[in-house]
């Protein structure tokens, strides 16, 4: 296991308590929303409703939603192959997404992006990203639109550790520290880069890489949202306040596979690896468990909610299962401006 | 044809008019990056020594001084990084000029350009925009051997969501360059560094140039010669040369690969019944082979001889100037496929 250390910015109980419960609620929500979608899409993959493959974000929604929640609407977001989470934590629609899963128009994109491609611009996500690592560039260079526009927003681009593996991420944060561009990079490290472990595909540390370049880097527990969020909410004001980037490392785990695919998991991690992540270190019952510890919500409260959300993501999939396909004429539209 | 200047009753697109004066290519690029960063505060420019230094070749010296460090920006040497980021702020409602030093060097750019500027607007289903230039080189025979003399335009023609641009007078390049700056799309204009101190008329003040509009820089009858870039020049050369043998050759200049005016091309070889492609990229699945086949295809019936086409030599682009001057198309080359082509050898 990757050890978790404690930043020295990392939240205390203090804080915590500073957080209205309402809050809380909504961040449990909204992982519950990622959790449910994702197992929705694994249905209607292995169901063969949904063409493609997907990538589940089943495990890691504390990151989404604590990194999304400390941000504005009109604050963006870079996403990745593993990007629903991201989708729905800024504010997407569920009904909007799973229609863009199934290639049908109703989707985000009209169907031509699928997956891996879901953009909302409405809600500034600026697009997943199917080359990993491959949208450092542009939330770099969507903080040096900002800083040129003379406007508070910041840009967040999420990547996991395998990403650190590829050249552009140095280039582009070697000029958003030298110009004090207002990018939050929020290192997702699941622990694999598809099927590698980390340690094996990458020396030194995570935090290292960005310390390099004199980038305020910090790392925190990824399955604990009260962390993810509060140390995001410090990040973000630091950079509105023009203080430069940041580099966020969130330690967390995928549930599942690298994909839908991906069921034999044996020659690269155990069984015994993930029980103890599924049982120990789940986000959403880390959260729930934690309020009902400190009396801010009975343990039913939590199970209303995923009833709830159930019926929302239940009756988003009837959508985008009954909506249409694009009309053939689509396929040459949209090639250019 | 299709000329869009109405200002002289030559097609060549290059007669002055009232307002023109005599300017060099290089000089005619940086005039219409400065008129549309007047124009437009979204504009700016971005790239390795494009400051002070204003580029080796100092085609942009003094646009800083007039706009400032924030919109002529000096970058690290970072290609990708810094179309990378062209991209994020094209989408996010600026419109930057990523500028790379040579061609070579795009190949650094090619995650960015192929697998997002190009995509990001058909796979956000027509929502997401990417308005950037990226501007690099072209062109050997400078004597600076193989990794900084090639013409990798053809790179990027063959990926759609790209348009691409290959000015060849300092009239074009003017006008084409407002038209890449207010296009909405990522565009990428390759200019012949050996083109720079090129002087030819060039009209005060706003004009544009449609992309996907050839230009019959010569009128001829017996032979087309489609040239890009430079090989324009090379094909008038020849042409010049060709009349004087009573050959007489139409020069056709389609000053964008992508999109590429297929019908001036078909039309020309209609009229003439033979044509040659000349272009400075590699002649293996090179822009000549594209251009050719649209010739062929459309003007089959009308053609009397196979269409050719010379690009350069398939081999890395030598520093010794006696070999390197073997690589790239001469205007001796094309006299004499000419001269075959029209029987007159």
């Amino acid at each position: 296991m990757t050890e978790v250390i404690a930043s020295a910015t990392a939240a205390d109980a203090a804080d915590f308590a500073s957080i209205d419960r309402e809050q809380w609620l909504h961040m449990y929500e909204q992982m519950s929303k990622i959790r449910a979608f994702e197992e929705n899409a694994n249905e209607l993959y292995l169901s063969r409703k949904m063409p493609g493959l997907t990538h589940l974000y089943i495990g890691e929604e504390a990151v989404a939603v604590g990194v999304c929640e400390a941000l504005r609407r009109d604050d963006y977001i870079t996403s990745t192959h593993r990007g629903h989470g991201h989708c729905v934590a800024k504010g997407a629609k569920l009904d909007r997404m799973f229609a863009e899963l199934l290639g049908k128009e109703a989707g985000y994109c009209r169907g031509k992006g699928g997956s891996m491609h879901i953009a909302d611009q409405e809600t500034g996500n600026l697009g997943a990203n199917a080359i990993v690592g491959g949208s450092s560039g542009i939330a770099t260079g969507a903080a040096l639109s900002i800083k040129l526009r003379n406007s508070d927003q910041v840009a967040v681009c999420f990547f996991g550790d395998g990403a650190m593996g590829q050249g552009l991420f140095y280039e582009v944060a070697n000029m958003a520290q030298l110009w004090q561009l207002p990018v939050i990079y929020v290192c997702e490290n699941n622990q694999y880069g598809e099927y590698t472990r980390q340690q094996e595909a990458g020396a030194g540390t995570l935090v290292g890489r960005a310390q390099a370049f004199g980038i305020h880097a910090i790392e925190v527990d990824g399955q604990d949202i009260r962390q993810v969020f509060l140390t995001m909410r410090e990040l973000v004001e630091r950079a509105r306040r023009g203080e430069g980037p940041a580099f966020l490392v969130c330690n967390t785990y995928r549930f599942m596979g690298h994909h839908v695919g991906d069921v034999n998991r044996e020659y690269y991690r155990s069984k015994a690896e993930e029980t103890y992540w599924r049982t120990e270190r789940d986000p959403l019952q880390q959260l729930a468990g934690w309020m009902v510890e400190q009396g801010l919500a009975e343990a039913e409260l939590f199970d209303q909610i995923d009833t709830s959300v159930r019926n929302e993501v239940t009756a988003a999939v009837e959508f985008a299962l009954n909506a249409p396909y694009p009309a053939l004429e689509e396929v040459d539209q949209h090639v250019y401006a | 044809m299709s000329t869009p200047n109405t200002n002289g009753s030559s097609t060549t697109g290059q007669n002055s008019g009232q307002n023109s004066r005599i300017i060099t290519f290089g000089e005619a690029i940086k005039e219409a990056i400065a008129e549309e960063m007047r124009r437009d505060s979204r504009v700016f420019i971005i790239g390795e020594d494009v400051a002070e230094a204003g580029t080796p070749f100092k085609v942009l010296l003094g646009l800083v001084d007039e706009f400032g460090k924030h919109r002529v920006i000096d970058s690290p040497i970072s290609e990708a990084g810094v179309a990378g980021i062209g991209v994020g702020a094209a989408i996010t409602g600026m419109r930057p000029i990523v500028d790379i030093m040579f061609g070579d060097f795009t190949t650094l750019t090619m995650d960015q350009m192929v697998n997002q500027a190009a995509k990001t607007h058909y796979m956000s289903g027509g929502k997401l925009k990417v308005p950037m230039v990226l501007r690099t080189t072209m062109g050997a025979t400078r004597r600076s051997a193989a990794q900084h003399s090639q013409s990798l335009h053809v790179w990027l023609s063959h990926i759609p969501g790209l348009k691409v641009v290959v000015p060849a007078t300092p009239y074009d390049a003017k006008g084409l360059w407002k038209t890449a700056i207010r296009d909405d799309n990522p565009i990428a204009i390759f200019e012949d560094k050996m083109m720079y101190t090129l002087k030819g008329p060039v009209p005060e003040g706003d004009y544009t140039i449609p992309f996907g509009v050839a230009d019959i820089k010569r009128v001829g009858t017996d032979i087309t010669l489609v040239g890009t870039s430079s090989m324009v020049h090379i094909a008038l050369e020849a042409a010049e040369k060709l009349a004087e043998l009573g050959i007489s050759a139409e020069v056709v200049d389609p000053r964008t690969t992508v999109p590429l005016d297929k019908q001036a091309l078909i039309e020309s070889a209609k009229k003439t019944s033979r044509a040659i492609v000349i272009d400075e990229g590699y002649e293996q699945y090179g822009a000549t082979a594209e251009i050719a086949s649209v010739i062929a295809d459309g003007a089959f019936y009308y053609l009397d001889a196979p269409v050719k086409r010379m690009g350069a030599m398939n081999v890395p682009i030598p520093f010794s100037p006696v070999l390197e001057d073997l690589t790239v198309p001469t205007a001796e080359k094309v006299i004499e496929m000419a001269k075959t082509l029209c029987g007159r050898v």
